[in-house]
């Protein structure tokens, strides 16, 4: 308890800029109330989580930050661009992975590349690339139906890399992936935000993983929809990926959110 | 030898036998023995006759179904991507598919007479229905994450109905295929029963009436073989289409 709320005091004011601003956002679905006035700053070069019990709209502010989804009110700002419509500086990672079974990893990896209109030779040499990266090499001839789940939603990720959007959009993209799959894809995470300079947006409804890879946590609560604090970790991050579990700020913060959510869990 | 073919045999097999015992307690007189009936096929086959019935039976037969497959599938993805055109023709099919045909058969000839016209209509009767109504639910339920995912990586509009919702829907619109065109061939042959006795009908219809029932199963079952030869082509036309898809979907 102490632990966090030394976090909270020392806590920086944000220094980095933002690279994605969201400003009273409301969306409304018939009489459902999904989000309401809903503010948030999102760090350029960072990851911020939305945790938050189900039905707190994390995933309707996600698809509007993506531009698939149009806010009654209030407005999203990219990079200093008031969007309305999906961009090439977003890319979305679907938590049901969306892989087109008919087409081989490798023109999956390449689709958003081939929606774009680059060449075949350019965007083949792209996402070979970028299978590499997320460690398939050798199953660029597969079908999404050959590959386990882990490695589907790495197709997934490739393909949200290989457009070289500015901001990384996933929703929950772990949570039809398996157990050990996940740890190791949380892991990669950690590297990803620190190797690649992108802003990563991640919706998640595991305490732990959004602990675990965020620089920044913003909680969401229902009825309605509000954000109901922001969690900045500061101790553990340049500790090593091993420590991270061990560290006592990081098991504060876990209960410390499991404490405010527990009421909200049907 | 592979089991699948060992397998298939097998029940071809077993069916023909089933045929050539029953032909011979007999079942009754106008039920011909599987040799029978083979022999007969042979002896249309070396004359040549036939191939002069196919030729004729064939005409209807590959109009109404190239019609129907085009058409079918063009108003198809209207009707499933458009609510307004689901107004507007999905009752249509609907009606068609239930209409009982022979009742209407009588009605066509009064409008078109009994040459081609009428009985490439009756093919389509047979066949449409099924093709769009297939072709428009198949569209209706492309799953809504890879639409969302085409949007967010900037598809047209025309690039997620030419590479997302045809292929996605590409099962079930063969599928409707497969269905309207089994359906077609028997449109086809029942045209040629009902209208003006040509080709394969004309075997049937003239083989039937002398008491020939060697000649006329031989007929019926020259039409199932060819029917399935057809299916088995479009089955191998859309693997090769679409070679991912015959597992499912991803996320199934």
């Amino acid at each position: 308890m102490s632990q966090t709320n030394d976090a909270f005091a020392k806590a920086v004011p944000l220094d980095a800029d933002s690279a994605v601003s969201v400003r009273n956002v409301s969306k409304n679905y018939g009489d459902v109330e999904a989000l309401k006035n809903l503010s948030l700053e999102f760090p350029r070069g960072q990851l911020t989580s939305l945790l938050g019990p189900s039905g707190c709209g994390k995933t309707t502010l996600l698809k509007i930050i993506a531009g698939l989804l149009k806010p009654d009110s209030g407005e999203v700002e990219i990079e200093g661009k008031i969007i309305s419509s999906p961009g090439p500086d977003r890319s979305f990672v679907f938590q049901d992975f969306a892989l087109l079974p008919w087409a081989s990893v490798l023109r999956n990896v390449a689709f958003g590349l081939e929606l774009r209109g680059v060449a075949k030779s350019e965007r083949e040499a792209i996402a070979e690339k970028y299978i590499k990266n997320v460690g398939l090499t050798g199953f660029e001839k597969a079908y999404p139906h050959e590959l386990s789940g882990g490695m589907r939603q790495r197709v997934g990720l490739a393909r949200a890399l290989a457009v070289d959007a500015q901001v990384l959009l996933l929703d929950e993209p772990f949570s039809a992936v398996d157990e050990q799959n996940r740890r190791k894809f949380q892991e990669d995470m950690l590297e990803l935000v620190r190797g690649e300079n992108k802003t990563f947006i991640f919706v998640t409804h595991s305490i732990e993983e959004a602990v675990y890879v965020s620089d920044q946590i913003a909680i969401l609560l229902p009825r309605p929809s509000r954000v109901s604090e922001i969690i900045r970790p500061t101790s553990f991050r340049g500790t090593g990926k091993e420590n991270i579990r061990r560290s006592p700020e990081y098991l504060d913060i876990v209960d410390e959110i499991w404490a405010s959510l527990r009421n909200y869990v049907e | 030898m592979n089991r699948s073919l060992l397998l298939k045999l097998l029940s071809a097999v077993i069916v023909f036998g089933a045929w050539e015992i029953a032909g011979r307690v007999p079942v009754s007189y106008a039920f011909p023995t599987f040799f029978e009936s083979m022999y007969a096929l042979g002896v249309m086959t070396f004359d040549g006759s036939i191939f002069t019935a196919y030729a004729e039976t064939l005409k209807p037969l590959v109009i109404g179904v190239a019609i129907s497959a085009f058409f079918g599938i063009t108003i198809g993805l209207w009707v499933g991507l458009s609510n307004r055109f689901e107004w507007l023709f999905s009752p249509i099919f609907v009606v068609m598919q239930a209409a009982p045909l022979a009742a209407l058969i009588p009605i066509l000839v009064m409008a078109y007479g009994i040459g081609l016209t009428s009985k490439v209509f009756v093919v389509c009767i047979m066949a449409m229905p099924v093709i769009v109504l297939n072709t428009a639910s198949a569209v209706r339920n492309t799953p809504a994450s890879i639409k969302d995912m085409g949007k967010s990586f900037l598809a047209s509009d025309r690039d997620i109905i030419l590479k997302i919702v045809i292929p996605a829907a590409s099962p079930v619109i063969f599928s409707g295929l497969r269905l309207g065109i089994s359906a077609g061939f028997i449109g086809a042959i029942l045209s040629e029963l009902k209208i003006t006795p040509t080709g394969v009908g004309d075997i049937i219809t003239y083989s039937r009436s002398i008491a020939d029932y060697p000649s006329m199963y031989a007929a019926i079952f020259s039409i199932i073989v060819l029917a399935v030869l057809f299916l088995n082509l479009l089955e191998r036309t859309e693997n090769y289409l679409f070679e991912g898809n015959n597992r499912g979907y991803v996320t199934d």
